[in-house]
Formats: C-alpha cells, structure tokens, sequence
C-alpha cells in the first residue's frame, strides 16, 4: 500500500527561519553550576546516586534508571554535589535534581570505558548505559526502542533527519559536520538489529546535508537518502514514517509493529559517539536564537546548563524577551523564565521580544475547515474542539482525539485564532479521565 | 534574569489569515460586481449597497452590545452580508424594505441563532427569500438598466430568466455579451457574471474559498440545463448563477467542511435550482437551492466524516 497510489500527507507550510544553519556549532565554556534533573525522558523518574558533599566527574552516572521506562543520568561536568533540590520541569512534573559546582577541570570518570559490541544485546546494553533518549525531542529511552518484541519483522531504520521546526538547525549541523559518525551510528543499529535497509529523510530545505549524506552513502546499497517536501511536520513520527517508506502506524502500535524503528540523526550519532569512546550523553548541541536574541547560533553544551547561562554566552538578550521557548514555536514548550535548564532531549532555546510574543484573541469557530486540511492524519479538529466544550466522550472516542500528536498545525492555520492543538489535548485528558472511572 | 515571561500553549506562531482578513477579501472581490451595477442601475444602486451594508453592521454592533456579547462586528461578515444582500435586491426596491431585509439578516438568521459561526443558513439569502415572500411585487419589479457599454443593445427591464419563464423566447432576451457584462435587467450584483467571475476568481487565488463548490455547481447547472432542454452556455451566465456559485454557496458557516461534502453541496445546489428554472413557477432558484443545502450541511459532514490516517475502526 501507498506505492502505487502514493499520496502526500497534509501540513502547513511556515515561514523556516533557519538563521543559523551555516553556523557550526560551538563549544561553550563550562559554567559555574550545572543541574541535572532526574527526569530528562519520557518516563518514570531515575533514583538519584550522589549525596551532597561527593566528588563527581563526567560520565560518572548519579541516576539511575527504575522501572521500564526510564533512563540513567551522568553528571556532565566534574565537581562537587552542592545540593539535591526539587526541580519543576517546564511540563509541570516535579523530580529530584542534583545540583554541581564544576571545578572547570572536567576530569573524567574511570567508568567511561570503552563498550564492544558483537551483537543486539551488547547495543542495547550500550544505549542503556549511554543513557540516551530520543534527542529528536520525544526523549524516549533509546534501549527499549532498539528493544522491540518483535525484532524479527523489523527490517527499516527510519532516520529522521527532516528538522521540520522553523528556527531549529542542530540536527542540520550535525549532519553537515558529524556525517561519518551519523553514517556510524545508522550501520551499527542496521547491523546489530539485523536490518535489511535505513533511510533517511531530511527536507529538502538542507540541501548541503542531503548531498552530503548522498556522497559519502554512494556505495551503500542498503542506506538510502530521502528528500523530502519542505513542509511541517514531516519529522513527526508517523508522517516520517509513511513519506519514507509508504508504511502506515497503525492507532494503538508501535512503529515496529509496521516494521519499521524511527531514531533522530543526533540520537544515532550519539550513540556511535559513545560506542566509539564510552563517554555516556553528558553534552548537548542546540540551537539559540529568536528576535531577543544578540548573536543566535548552535551551541554544545554541558547537560544541565541554564538558559540564562547559554544566553549570556549568545551576547545577552538584545532587549528584554517577552517569550522564551524550550524547542521550537510549533511544538516547544514555553517557559515562565529564564531559570531553566537544558536537558537531554533540548534542541532549541529560542528567546522572542514582545512584538513576536503576541496573544490571540480566540473568536467563534467560522468551520472554514482549514485545520481539517491541515491535519496531517486527517483529523477533524473543528468538531474535536466542539467535542470538547460538550465533554461529549462518544464523540471524542469516535473523532478518534488520541491519534493527534498535538503538532499544532490547526491552531497554526485557524482564522478564528482557536488553540485547537491544546484542546485536543485537554480532549485527551478528558478522555483518560472518563475511562479510569 | 528575567521572569514573568508569557506562558502558552505552543504553536507560538500563528498564520496570518484571520476571520477578519477573509472577510476584507470577500468585501473586496465583490467591489468588481459593484461597480458594475452602479454602472448599470446609477445612483440608486450605490444608495441600495451603503444602506443595506449600514443596517447589517449597526444591528450587529447594537445587538452586541444590548445582549452584553463579545463586539464581533469588527470580523467584517456583517459587511459580506450586507454585501450580498444588497447585490440579491432590484435597484427599484424601497429603501425601508431593504433595510427590514438587513435586520432580518443579522438578527433573525445569524445573532439569534448565536452569532458567526452557529447560523444554520445564509444570512443573505434568507433574508432575499423572506423579502421576496413579504414583498414580491417589489422584490420583481426591474430597472431597466443603461447600456453603459457601446456595442451592447439597450435591453428590457424583465430579467432574462422571468422572460423564459413566462413563456418568452429566446430572441426577447439579451444577448450572451449583454448577459456578460451585466447590462440586463435583475437584481444589482447579480447580473455582471464577468465582475463575478473575476471576483470569485481572486477568492480561489488568495485561498479565501476552493474551487470544488464554484466548480460543481457550475458544472451541474450545464449538464443539467443539457438535460432539461435549456440553453447550457445562458444559465451559467443568467441569473444568480454565478454570485450563487462564488459567494453565497461558499459561505463557510453553511456549506459542509471536507471536500468531498462540498462535491455533494455542488451538485445538490445545481440540480434544484435547474429544476426549478425549468419546472418550477419561480423564474429563478438559486437561493431557493442553497438555502435547502444550507439545511442538510450538517448531514453532508456526518456523512463525508473522513476515517483518520492510521485510524482503526
């Protein structure tokens, strides 16, 4: 299916920002203080190892992960446990944090040692103790990914190169400048997985990174690149997935149950990075910028390192922000100052002046129908929207408001400036709720 | 540091067409027809358009305002609807009947049934067919209009349709040139299918409205006139056919969301108002044949309900 009648899925078309992508990443210096909460995933929370007072160094872990769904964590410079404090994560959960005063030395910890990896249980084992999560955004722990039930039938790794995301270019960078170990990263998962094919999908709005991987994968036959249509959200999960291969993700299953397993390019290459030296996700690039920001550009990071602290290093604020989002401005989350942290899955901290910073006033709903064409899974936001304010569950169940993935295109293309994204998610909510009763 | 940043849900970004925005572009892709029918029918249709466009506004604005509602007479729909009303009436019509048509509008049809967004049918057209039955002598009684093009001829003041209906043949009614660039008898907007059609042409252009209801309606209304024995090529041009067609069957509120619904909302809006152009006693049905589609719209989206990519049943 889908390769004789192949259709594009919908989406909107907004304006890429891409100001920094010719700007290659730089590394900052260590700062004071770093914090490093114990919920940097998708998941439970991770148990803190370190006591106030201990030595730490980098790569040494200080949590670690409970349950199935979770991932470690390892402190990202070398120093002294100043504190164990409760952290509030921008999406409202509270976990434990270990706060560190560096000492500038980064001193490395006698447990980063090399892995070797003969087979699927060894990469596994590597991506659990790398701690590494989705850097794509999602933060889903990488060992369960490559962990599916069934292996078997698995036989493509989707690699999500689109960066979709106006203003975000990290992912652009790292495979411009990081190809071979991108390149690495994929023949590691392909070979242990026991793959038959990868292919990368990156957006036709980076034409340096798809020549680039197209040189360099000539004489791979099984690692292909994909060019994709520049439009939003092409590196969402499931519309990756159909664009690259015509597979569709069934509601309720997992991309492996099509066949396929979909990893970010910044995941993959941390991966190989860490299989090449056994230095675990302790440092993140990303990208800075927005209107308030004095110089924007991709920066590498230390895992815990403030905003405020970041955007000193980007010469400051040009003038004071209005808005400072965590991700980008369709999806990222924004946050109530500039006190926050980056943490694993961080890949933009874009900081905008008032004039980018407006607030809509939300007006009826003139079903225009533009967000039902927007949809990229073809939705009905309108009506869910409607659902929702009724608190009719029947209809939420039967509009189906869980496949959403809350990309954000309805609200984005909604005349009457409605925040039907956010409906639909409280739809969920509302949803969940009902059916615990 | 800095604090008391704004917290919302994300996209922070938000495309710039607005409720207000589209309703600017419908006002303006009717002013071609507009002039036209100042062109056409003088003065009085100027007065008839200011006057019908003023009362739509004002009742919109004062019934905010008495009910304590959000003010929404700043999305321009009341102009659209004053618009299109004003376009639906002869030039001769009373001044006070086109302003009761107007309060019918706006109040009767859209406030009362919760503002934009929740009128089940088309303000305009509504308030046109309630004129018509209050007032028929006057809503029938034609200009005859001014030839303000050389090459066309000086035409009857009954419109072209009312002269088929009541048994006239073609050769009493203008020409396909006179039927084009408006100079005929009928209602003001309504007769310019040109003015029209370049209007309705710049709505698709700017994304305002698609091609699929203008599109179906068009097509239906020839294959059907083929069937019924009229002239194809005279009734896409004739009657209300083509503001029907590009303004009034568009209308967000009462025509069905998906694409397919609008297929549906076409066809059905062709195929009765051909039948009564042929069958019926009225010399003309479109408003008649949108206002039945606007009442099955909800039933057309119930029935075009899209299963979501990836859905399982």
């Amino acid at each position: 299916m889908g390769k004789l009648f192949h259709r594009s899925l919908n989406g909107v078309h907004v304006e890429h920002h891409k100001n920094t992508a010719d700007k290659k990443a730089v590394k900052m210096p260590i700062p004071k203080q770093v914090t490093l909460p114990m919920i940097q995933h998708m998941g439970s929370e991770s148990e803190v190892l370190v006591k106030v007072g201990d030595e730490v160094k980098v790569g040494q872990k200080i949590g670690e992960g409970q349950g199935f769904l979770c991932a470690d964590v390892h402190s990202s410079v070398s120093g002294t446990v100043k504190s164990i404090i409760d952290y509030l994560t921008p999406m409202g959960a509270t976990c434990k944090a270990v706060v560190i005063e560096t000492d500038g030395l980064q001193a490395v910890s006698e447990t980063v040692v090399k892995p070797e990896i003969k087979n699927q249980k060894d990469l596994i084992e590597a991506a659990k103790n790398c701690g590494l999560v989705g850097l794509g955004g999602a933060g889903f722990p990488t060992h369960i990914k490559l962990n599916p039930k069934n292996i078997d039938t698995v036989d493509t790794l989707v690699v999500n190169g689109a960066e979709c995301e106006p203003y975000i270019t990290c992912d652009t960078r790292l495979m411009i400048d990081n190809t071979e170990l991108l390149i690495e990263g994929i023949k590691l998962v392909v070979k242990h997985l026991n793959l038959k094919e990868a292919v990368i999908g990156i957006e036709n709005n980076k034409p340096e990174a798809i020549e680039k991987l197209t040189n360099l994968l000539k004489d791979e036959a099984n690692i292909n690149v994909k060019t994709l249509k520049s439009q939003y959200p092409q590196g969402g999960e499931k519309v990756l997935a159909f664009e690259c291969t015509g597979r569709v993700i069934k509601e309720g299953a997992l991309p492996a149950d099509s066949g396929v397993i979909i990893c970010n390019v910044t995941t993959l290459a941390t991966l190989a990075d860490y299989v090449n030296t056994g230095m675990p996700l302790v440092e993140k690039t990303l990208t800075v910028d927005g209107s308030a920001i004095k110089n924007p550009q991709n920066i590498t990071v230390p895992l815990g390192t403030s905003v405020s602290d970041l955007v000193e290093f980007c010469g400051g604020y040009v003038d004071t922000p209005k808005k400072i989002l965590m991700g980008g401005p369709m999806m990222g989350i924004a946050l109530p100052s500039d006190e926050y942290i980056v943490i694993k899955n961080t890949n933009a901290i874009l900081a905008f002046l008032p004039k980018d910073a407006e607030i809509f006033e939300e007006t009826a709903c003139i079903r225009c129908g533009r967000c039902m064409r927007a949809c990229p899974i073809d939705l009905s936001p309108a009506m869910l929207d409607s659902a929702y304010h009724t608190k009719n569950i029947e209809a939420l169940k039967d509009l189906k408001v869980n496949l959403c993935m809350e990309c954000g295109c309805c609200s984005y293309v909604c005349p009457a400036r409605r925040p039907l994204a956010m409906y639909n998610k409280l739809g969920k909510q509302l949803l969940r709720q009902q059916q615990q009763k | 540091m800095v604090s008391k940043l704004t917290v919302s849900p994300s996209p922070h970004i938000k495309s710039p067409v607005s409720t207000s925005s589209i309703m600017m572009n419908v006002s303006a892709a009717l002013i071609p027809a507009g002039i036209v029918s100042v062109l056409t029918f003088g003065y009085r249709a100027l007065i008839l358009i200011a006057v019908t466009v003023a009362t739509c506004v004002l009742t919109e604005y004062l019934f905010c305002r008495l009910m304590k509602q959000r003010q929404t007479v700043g999305d321009f729909s009341a102009v659209v609807t004053g618009l299109l009303l004003a376009y639906n009436l002869p030039s001769t019509l009373p001044i006070w009947m086109a302003v009761v048509g107007g309060i019918f509008a706006i109040l009767f049809v859209k406030c009362l049934f919760g503002g934009i967004g929740d009128n089940f049918a088309n303000p305009a057209i509504t308030a046109r067919i309630f004129l018509l039955v209050a007032f028929s002598k006057e809503m029938t009684t034609w200009a005859n209009p001014n030839s303000y093009v050389k090459a066309c001829e000086t035409v009857t003041g009954a419109t072209p349709l009312a002269i088929l209906t009541t048994g006239g043949s073609v050769m009493d009614t203008p020409n396909m040139l006179n039927m084009l660039l408006g100079v005929r008898g009928g209602c003001l907007g309504e007769t310019a299918a040109l003015a029209l059609l370049i209007g309705g042409i710049y709505l698709i252009y700017k994304k305002v409205i698609t091609a699929t209801i203008p599109v179906t309606i068009l097509v239906t209304v020839f294959v059907m006139s083929l069937i019924t024995g009229l002239n194809p090529f005279y009734m896409l041009v004739s009657g209300g056919t083509m503001i029907a067609a590009f303004f009034m069957a568009t209308d967000y509120v009462t025509s069905p969301v998906r694409e397919s619904g609008k297929i549906i909302f076409g066809i059905g809006v062709g195929v009765i108002a051909v039948l009564i152009r042929a069958y019926g006693s009225y010399p003309e049905g479109m408003s008649f044949a949108i206002l039945l589609m606007n009442i099955v719209t909800p039933h057309i989206n119930k029935l075009t309900k899209k299963m979501p990519f990836g859905g399982v049943k």
